[in-house]
This record gives C-alpha cells, structure tokens and sequence, in this order.
C-alpha cells in the first residue's frame, strides 16, 4: 500500500472578499484512518471540506488529494476525483424527489453502466450496511433524522470511495441515532479500506471513533493529537472545548470596541 | 454581489452627504442589476452547453413536462374556455350594433391565436408552473441537494436545470395551442350555441380571415419565445436564490414578477416585428 | 408515480396539444384552403388601391378565387400594381373588369372580378386591362359637400 497520506494540506489560507476564514493550516489524513476537523461554529471546518472537495479555490497554500494538487486539476480530473470520494452532508441532503433506494442508485446510474439487477443487489447492499434495507421503499420524506443521514451514508459509499467526508454527522440527532451513526462511520471505514475526515463540535462521540483529533480556531489550527492527547490536553481553549464550559479562551462576549460601562456613562453625559 | 454589498455599504458609512449617499445606494443598484443579469446570460449559455443529457436521456425531461404541463393542463383549459366565453359575450355586444355579428369568429379567433392565447397562458404558466420550478431549485439549494450532487460529481445544471428549461421550453406552445382552441370552442358556444349567431358564417368568416402562416405560427412562435422567457427566469431564479427559507419565497415571488413583466415586453417587441405591415 | 403512467400522460399531454395546433391550423386558421390546389399570377393596375392588403381576397361572385400576394407602386405611370395568386380551377376572360369592393360599409376591401365575354381565357402572368380604383369615402363626402355649397351659391345669384 502506497504509505503516502491520503489528503494532504499545506499553508493552506482562504477568505471570502476580504474575511479571512482559514490562514496558513497545515493538516494530514493518513490512508485508512478516521480523523476529525473540530472547533466551534464558523471556525471554517465545513470551509476546509469544500476546499478538499474542489468546490472552493483556495487563496494560497494547496491540498493534495491522492498526490493531485486539487485546485489544478480541470474539471474532468476534477469529477474523477469526486467519483472517488464520497461527502455526507449536514442534514443528508437526499434528493427530495427520489426514493431511498433511487437515492442510494443515483450514482451508480450517473457513472457505470451496470445492468439495473446488479444495481438492485448492490443497492440492496449498502442499504443493509446501514441497517436500512427494509426501508428502500420510503421517500425521504417519511425517514426520521437518523434514518435520513444513515440513508445517504449509503448513498455516499455507493461507489465505494478512498476517501469519506462527513460534514457534521452528529448535527441534531438523538443519542441513539447518534451512537449508530458513530459506529457505522468507523466500521464503514474499515470495512472500505477508505480514510475520512470528519468535521464536527460533537466532542464525546467522535473521541469514541476518531484516531486523529485536529482542533481549528478563527482559521488556525490550535491543537491536534489522538483521542486520548486530547481528552488530557492542557491548552485552555480544548479544555474549554472538550468539558463544555461557557466561558474561557473563548469568550462569552462578543467583541466590541468598549466597555459597557464607557457606553453607559457616555450615553449619562 | 455579496462582495458588491459588503464594500459599498463600507463606502455608505464614510460618506455624510445624502445626496452623495443616495447616488451611491442608485450606482449600487444599477450595478448589482447589471451583475445579475450577465450572470443569468452566463446561465443561459451554460444550460445549452449542458443540455446533452436532457436529450440523451429523454425521461428527465419527460418527468419535468409532466410536472411543468399536464399539471398546468386544468388551470389553461378551464381559463381558456372562460377567456373565449368572455370574449364571445363582449365581441358580440359590440359588433352587432355595427350589424357585423357574423364577424364574432374573426373576432374570437384572432384575438385568442394573436394575443391572448400565448400571452395568458404564458402568465398563467408562469405562476403555476415558474414558481414551481424556482420553488423546487431553490430548495435543493437549501437543503444542500445541489452541493451534493455536485460532490458525485454530476453536474446539477445538466442534471436537474437544463431538464427543467426544456420541459417548461416545449410544454408552453402545447399549453397556448390548447388555450387558444378552448377559447375558439368557448366563443363557439357563447356566439353560435347561446346567442344564436350562424354557425356556418361564424367558422367561415374566421377561416377566411385568420392565416396560418401570418396568425398561428406566430401565435406558436410568440409562445414558444415566452416559454423560453419564463423557464429561463425560473430556473436561474432558483439557482441564484439565497439558500433559507425566505430567499426560497422571494425568488419564487421574483419568478412571477420579473417572467409576468419580460412576457408583456416581450410580447410588444415580437408585435411589432410580426404583425406591422399587415 | 411510476414511469410508465407518467410517460403515458406526458404522451397524453403532446397529442392533445398537437392535436389543438392542428385544430388552429385547419378549423380556425385557412391551412387547409391556402394551400390546396396550384395557383397561376395575375397582375392588376389602380389607380387608387384605398386600403386594400396583402392577403385580401380576390372575388367573382361572391366566391374566393384568389388572394393578392404584392402590393408595388410603378413610379412612371404612377399607379399602383397588385399582384394575385389565383386558384388554378378557375379561368377568367381576357376583358375581367377588375373593382376594388368594400364588404359592408367598413368591412376589410377586396378585389372583385366582373366577368366579360371574351373567348379567350386569361393566361398566367397577364395583366388586367380594365380596372375600377377603389371607391374612397373622404372623396365622396367632399364632392358631396362641395356640389352642396355651389348649389346654395347659385341659389344666390337668382
């Protein structure tokens, strides 16, 4: 196996107009292990998915993907390597129209031209993977949140992909939903022989499953290691992050350019 | 835009004049409109550099004129009988003080093939089939669907727009054709079955009068434009829309609005061009 | 919805719309007379057209035979010249007296032919000899009015 890391990325920056949302990062994902990107809301997590995925440009810095730089490849390299990858998205993002199991076979119609019984049976296969086979006759519609993320988890292994992200797999679920979708990330994993990268603020769970742990905070990478590094970090801002505590490095207040105090008696005089 | 917004509303805040402001607020508008539409233009050309698949696989296109015109088939049958009834009623109050009620044919019928078939129907079609369109666009768009079929690397312009152009493309002739001939057969029972008009003269004269190449294939190519019009509006309305619930609803409102008013300018222009020296 | 019913409204939704195209073709628009038979040229010279179009019809006795097809002006001798697509069944005498005719008192004008007694028929391409210029209701009005105030003058004068 080819021991060079899967995805990786170097001084990466980027910033919308003139808002900065990542500067310089530098993050590895080796071959074959689940890593997750966590930090607290707008820290540009989601930002760095789209980056890895090609939807966005980066402003300087690269990420390579398989050794391909992504933001040079033109947009035929571009769509063989998203055939290669596999996203899950926030809220599972299944096509509306379409039911679970056309769903899960929109890829295999869009790119191979297998006969529709050997996409029935593989069909049939992903959906049991995630537990849902009976289910593939539903539309999204009538799935709960649970079902509806585990359903396009099938639909992202579809193509059985090298490379699996997951943009907040943990976002408004209940614990036990929750729980399943944890373990289905990292027995999928291992099962594909694939690597992923999960983006999420759901420190408990993804310390359950991750192997590697990269903390992001306005744009930065703050803190990195494995679970356990994590769970006894010192730095103050994973402390704050990893045990919930309202106030710290992170501040409860929104920054302004004075005190309360000076406004109020401003506004007396 | 959003990066037009961000800098003027900068500069806003650092001039004090209102004039001064007022002219920047207008400058602003005008470019943010002209941004918008180079940007639909790009659309445009992007949906026909895509539209292979739409052909390659015909039942895209097929599911998206079931959605786009059978479903709009009771709104235009219905209002086109009404449409002709109306007409019928109206046409023959005025002409028989002239004692030309025989003309009631010529009356209804070009009035329906020239005008209102394909412009009504374009209106009709266009709050009924439009915002569905833009309605459904924009919230694949919300709920990530577009991000996500992009990310398998399937082209959401060639996949999910340009089927959706050209089902609204080819079911808006079909639609004003059925307009404009329940319209005839309405004005037909209003005139000929309630008033009593001759039914002999009332087809004959209508015959004699409205010309095939100078009347309906204008009308179809008036309506055929229009379809164009409002497919184009929706889909780029829904692609364009900002991904919440609100910028769901006010494109779809802008839907209505913008393809309402382009079918009545449009239908001027194509006026003038076609029925001038007639 | 499965495909096959969809497909067979969809079919169901184009025919009934061609089927409305070919219903405004035939019943309600001229399709099915226009251009049924052949047709042969024939030219007419008039003083005075009046509103006369192109498309207008071209009557014998009361029947459609022909539509006019160009309206030009010949600017050496100053009149109009129309020219007509006639139906090819039906043949006309060398000396046809060609009117200009108003349907109704403000209907659409059109071109009557007066048959004449000529053996000869007229050929594709022939000009008509002998034409009447459109009868122009301002002219009238004038002239009428104008033989009104000289009859009061010479009322005066006895």
């Amino acid at each position: 196996m080819n021991q060079e890391p899967l995805v990786q990325i170097r001084d990466l920056s980027f910033s919308y107009d003139n808002r900065k949302i990542l500067s310089g990062v530098n993050l590895t994902i080796p071959r074959g292990k689940v890593v997750a990107i966590m930090g607290s809301s707008g820290c540009g997590k989601t930002t760095t998915l789209r980056l890895i995925g090609g939807q966005l440009k980066p402003t300087s810095g690269e990420v390579r993907v398989n050794g391909q730089v992504v933001h040079e490849l033109d947009s035929e390299g571009l769509y063989a390597m998203r055939r290669r990858t596999g996203m899950l998205f926030q809220f599972g993002a299944l096509f509306t129209d379409m039911s679970v199991y056309d769903n899960v076979a929109f890829q295999m119609r869009e790119h191979t031209d297998l006969p529709e019984a050997l996409i029935h049976d593989l069909v049939l296969m992903k959906l049991h993977a995630v537990g849902l086979r009976g289910a593939h006759k539903l539309m999204p519609s009538e799935l709960s949140g649970g079902m509806a993320r585990r359903v396009a988890l099938a639909r992202s292994i579809a193509l059985d992909p090298m490379l699996m992200m997951y943009d907040e797999p943990f976002a408004g679920l209940d614990p036990i939903s929750l729980s399943i979708v944890g373990v289905l990330i990292r027995k999928l994993n291992d099962a594909l022989g694939a690597s992923s990268i999960i983006v999420t603020h759901d420190v408990q769970e993804s310390l359950k499953i991750v192997d590697y742990i990269y903390f992001v905070s306005e744009g930065r990478i703050v803190a990195e290691g494995t679970a356990e590094e994590i769970r006894n970090s010192k730095t103050p801002y994973v402390h704050q992050f990893v045990w919930g505590e309202a106030d710290g490095p992170v501040p409860f207040q929104y920054p302004t350019h004075n005190a309360y105090g000076d406004e109020l008696l401003q506004k007396a005089a | 835009m959003r990066m037009a917004t961000n800098c003027c509303r900068r500069r806003l805040e650092v001039s004090d004049n209102r004039a001064v402001q007022l002219l920047i607020k207008l400058g602003h508008q005008v470019t943010s409109r002209l941004w918008r539409l180079g940007f639909a233009s790009r659309f445009f050309l992007a949906i026909f550099l895509h539209s292979g698949t739409s052909f390659r696989r015909m039942h895209l296109t097929f599911r998206e004129i079931y959605f786009t015109g059978v479903m709009s088939l009771i709104i235009i049958l219905v209002s086109g009988l009404f449409v002709g009834m109306v007409l019928g009623l109206q046409g023959y109050d005025t002409l028989q003080r002239y004692g030309s009620a025989e003309a009631l044919g010529i009356l209804v019928a070009l009035s329906l093939v020239r005008e209102l078939g394909p412009v009504v129907a374009a209106l009709l079609f266009a709050s009924r089939a439009g915002s569905a369109i833009t309605a459904e666009i924009g919230l694949m768009k919300a709920t990530e669907q577009l991000s996500a079929m992009e990310m398998m690397a399937v082209n959401p312009i060639a996949r999910v727009v340009a089927p959706r152009f050209w089902g609204g493309v080819i079911s808006m002739p079909l639609l004003a054709a059925l307009f404009s001939a329940m319209g005839v057969f309405g004005g037909y029972l209003v005139g000929v079955v309630l008033i009593g008009v001759d039914s002999g003269s009332f087809w004959s004269q209508m015959q004699a009068t409205v010309d095939f190449r100078e009347d309906v294939v204008n009308g179809i190519i008036k309506s055929f434009v229009f379809g164009v019009i409002v497919s184009w509006v929706a889909v780029f309305e829904g692609y364009d829309c900002e991904p919440t619930a609100e910028g769901v609803s006010g494109a779809t409102t802008r839907t209505v609005v913008t393809s309402s008013l382009a079918i009545l300018a449009a239908d001027f222009v194509l006026t003038a061009l076609m029925f001038r020296g007639v | 919805m499965s495909r096959s019913a969809l497909d067979l409204w969809v079919g169901f939704f184009v025919a009934l719309g061609l089927a409305a195209i070919l219903f405004l073709a035939l019943k309600v628009g001229n399709l099915s007379s226009a251009n049924a038979g052949e047709t042969y040229a024939l030219q007419a010279k008039f003083d005075n057209i009046g509103g006369l179009k192109v498309r207008s019809a071209v009557k014998s006795a009361g029947v459609v035979v022909g539509r006019v097809t160009k309206i030009d002006f010949d600017s050496s001798a100053y009149v109009a010249v129309v020219s007509m697509q006639m139906d090819a069944r039906y043949k006309f005498p060398r000396d046809t007296f060609a009117t200009i005719n108003t349907s109704g008192l403000l209907g659409d004008q059109f071109i009557g032919f007066d048959v004449g007694g000529d053996t000869e028929m007229l050929s594709p391409g022939d000009v008509i000899k002998k034409t009447q210029s459109a009868v122009v209701l301002e002219k009238l009005i004038s002239q009428f009015m104008f033989n009104q105030a000289s009859d009061t003058k010479d009322k005066d004068k006895k």
